[in-house]
């Protein structure tokens, strides 16, 4: 099932009505760190007397718990399909609102940074995808690259960056519904109807960010596959094929550049002839050649696990309940300072028990339990039994 | 108050997690017997601590129905200076895995139809890589973390994708996997995991010394290893297996939906339920035709 996908990054200068000095009240860059973020306000004091940070682990862990129910309760049905071979366009504005201070070094540098992540974050979980920029400059757009599988050119092209519609946009609106591409906008300053109207219409998500590290998180949103739009998912069988890596000292002619080559390549299954990376198509049989790495990043979206459940404080001190007091994954000890129980989760399959670190490691980034995985037999666990 | 302890860590300080194959299924078809093995393995862990002061060692067992640690050098417990440090070393992790023995023998006794089975590997590269997040999280100052596998057992196809997994995550930080296969075959999965991680894949050919080949090709930190001649991937396996029959295939088909491989054509996916439409010819050209149009 194939997406397609356009999303554009919006710093229009017309809804700002101040100035830029007035926003700052004429501070430097230096002195506003210290009016805007106010860092004193991150310690406190504790039971001593003494300054100390705040634990930021729990609030982290809220926040990563209430992503994980936001991302299951749209997933709910068993078998939900994704779409997993996506195409997409990302637009980025480089008018002259680009160049504000609000968002710190520039708007320009924080979107430059925050799309070099989505675009190898975005490589990681999609690997069989393929992206192209386009950017916005005085009213008219410009290709930077095309749709490519390699995430090095679109990075090497985002470097060089240094800086109104033609035509109905209601238009353009329709026509992009009509060819099913889904459009998704994130805002830097205030909401646009436009904007807007185009999201719902094409069945994107329209956002505003707030602030950097929350324009990072809307970014990377959009990197895990969403799920297909039902009718238009039409499930087809594509033949492909899995090629060997040649040896180290063979020689052969290259498909793709045209010429000899020593050691690195692959052997296409089906022509025999070679390929200098993957995933590629060959030239010469037209057979989609890719690595079963490659199929294989995106499996985790097949057979997700289960978000572990919230384990009461007070179990890990009832002598009627055994329970682990270290975390199975990493052996940190479960409990607080002077042996008083800390917050803990518990996978609900093998009732094993996981610090809120591990919890979020493995959600988020191992996508296997370590419990469900060390045990080759796993019985049902009746309460009070260990 | 910073500096002491910062000048100590220099770039070569490591921490390796080697993972343990205890699967007795294994070791009992092995002419290569497990007492042996493990005089080898205590003596290089202690070399590995002997190297630099600030090493560190864990040691997870993989076995048939379970895995868990059985040894950590940061253990305030665990530690011991001077000559006793390898006779500590050996007296704790000999009893610790004689308890583990004991207890991955009585959760369960399995009739095997004459196959090696294979031994639980996705577990303990979890709970390796779980550890080695807590070891990135205690601050700046933290040795290089790296996983040595030492395995027998055969691949177990059913683990493909929760091994994957870990290797992807393991990628992502930054950690290499190197392996070290005793066993009879080829493996492909440590093969894979040694290569997308970069990591160092070997199987020695004289048991005998394998405490040579694990001094030699595994013992050196991440650091120095630039400045050495590691033995090099040669062909690595890439090829998938079947859903359907977990054979290796060299082409197959891709379900456009939930990337599933099959070795056959189907009507229907197993995995996801959707039902594949036209004749293979008339997708590829629509496909094609498809593509084409966003670009005018």
């Amino acid at each position: 099932m194939k997406n397609r996908e356009g999303r554009r990054l919006n710093g229009e200068a017309e809804e700002d009505d101040e100035d830029e000095d007035d926003l700052n009240g004429g501070l430097e860059a230096w002195e506003r760190s210290y009016a805007d973020d106010r860092s004193w306000e991150a310690l406190q004091e504790d039971e001593s007397g003494l300054l100390r940070p705040i634990d930021n682990s729990a609030i982290y862990h809220a926040q990563y718990r209430r992503r994980l129910r936001a991302r299951s309760l749209s997933a709910n049905a068993s078998r939900i399909q994704k779409g997993l071979i996506r195409y997409l366009y990302i637009v980025i504005d480089l008018s002259r609102a680009a160049s504000e201070m609000d968002f710190r070094p520039s708007r320009m540098a924080v979107v430059a940074k925050n799309v070099e992540a989505f675009v190898r974050e975005f490589f990681d979980q999609n690997p069989l995808s393929q992206i192209g920029l386009v950017t916005i400059k005085d009213g008219v757009a410009h290709c930077l690259t095309d749709l490519g599988g390699s995430p090095e050119s679109h990075i090497k092209a985002l470097m060089a960056l240094s800086t109104c519609d033609p035509g109905n946009i209601m238009e353009t609106i329709q026509q992009c519904k009509k060819s099913k591409i889904r459009c998704s906008v994130i805002g830097l300053s205030a909401e646009m109807f436009v904007c807007k109207h185009l999201c719902h219409e094409t069945g994107g998500s329209y956002s505003v960010a707030l602030d950097e590290s929350h324009f990072k998180e809307l970014i990377l949103e959009h990197a895990p596959p969403p799920p297909a739009i039902a009718e238009f998912a039409i499930a087809n069988l594509i033949k492909m094929g899995f090629p060997q890596r040649a040896a180290e000292s063979s020689t052969s002619i290259c498909s793709c550049h045209k010429e000899a080559k020593v050691g690195v390549g692959y052997t296409c299954p089906r022509c025999k002839a070679r390929v200098c990376e993957l995933p590629t198509e060959c030239r010469i049989c037209g057979l989609q050649l890719v690595s079963s790495p490659h199929l294989a990043r995106s499996y985790h979206h097949l057979f997700p696990i289960a978000p572990f459940d919230e384990v009461p404080p007070s179990n890990l001190n009832d002598p009627h309940i055994r329970s682990q007091k270290t975390c199975f994954g990493c052996q940190q000890t479960l409990l607080n300072l002077g042996n008083k129980p800390g917050l803990c989760v518990a996978c609900p399959k093998c009732k094993k028990y996981f610090c809120l670190e591990c919890d979020i490691y493995i959600h988020e980034s191992l996508h296997n339990c370590p419990g469900c995985e060390s045990f080759r037999h796993l019985k049902p666990v009746a309460a009070g039994e260990e | 108050m910073a500096s002491a302890p910062s000048k100590l860590y220099t770039d070569d300080v490591s921490l390796v997690v080697v993972l343990l194959d205890t699967n007795p299924f294994f070791w009992n078809s092995s002419y290569f017997s497990f007492t042996q093995f493990l005089s080898h393995v205590l003596a290089f862990l202690n070399a590995i601590l002997t190297l630099n002061q600030l090493n560190q060692v864990v040691v997870i067992a993989t076995g048939y129905n379970t895995c868990d640690y059985i040894y950590d050098s940061s253990l305030t417990s665990n530690q011991s200076f001077g000559n006793s440090r390898m006779r500590a070393l050996c007296g704790i992790l000999l009893q610790n895995l004689e308890e583990f023995l004991i207890k991955d023998e009585n959760l369960g006794k399995q009739e095997t139809d004459g196959r090696i089975s294979y031994s639980l590997l996705s577990g303990s590269l979890s709970m390796a890589l779980c550890y080695i997040q807590r070891v990135f999280r205690s601050g700046s100052l933290h040795p290089q973390p790296r996983i040595l596998c030492l395995q027998g057992s055969p691949d177990g196809p059913e683990q493909y994708v929760a091994i994957m997994n870990a290797i992807f995550s393991a990628q992502r930080s930054m950690v290499p996997i190197d392996s070290c296969y005793i066993g009879v075959q080829n493996s492909a999965f440590l093969q894979q995991a040694s290569y997308i991680t970069g990591g160092v894949h070997h199987k020695p050919q004289q048991l005998d010394g394998l405490f040579q080949y694990l001094m030699t090709i595994f013992g050196t930190d991440l650091h120095s290893r630039n400045s050495l001649q590691l033995p090099k991937p040669v062909g690595v396996d890439f090829r998938a297996s079947c859903f359907c029959h977990k054979n290796t295939i060299d082409m197959g088909y891709i379900c456009s939906v939930c990337l599933s491989i099959f070795c056959k054509h189907h009507k229907k996916c197993s995995t996801c339920g959707s039902v594949f439409g036209q004749a293979q010819s008339d997708d590829a050209s629509a496909e094609n035709r498809k593509r084409k149009a966003p670009d005018s």
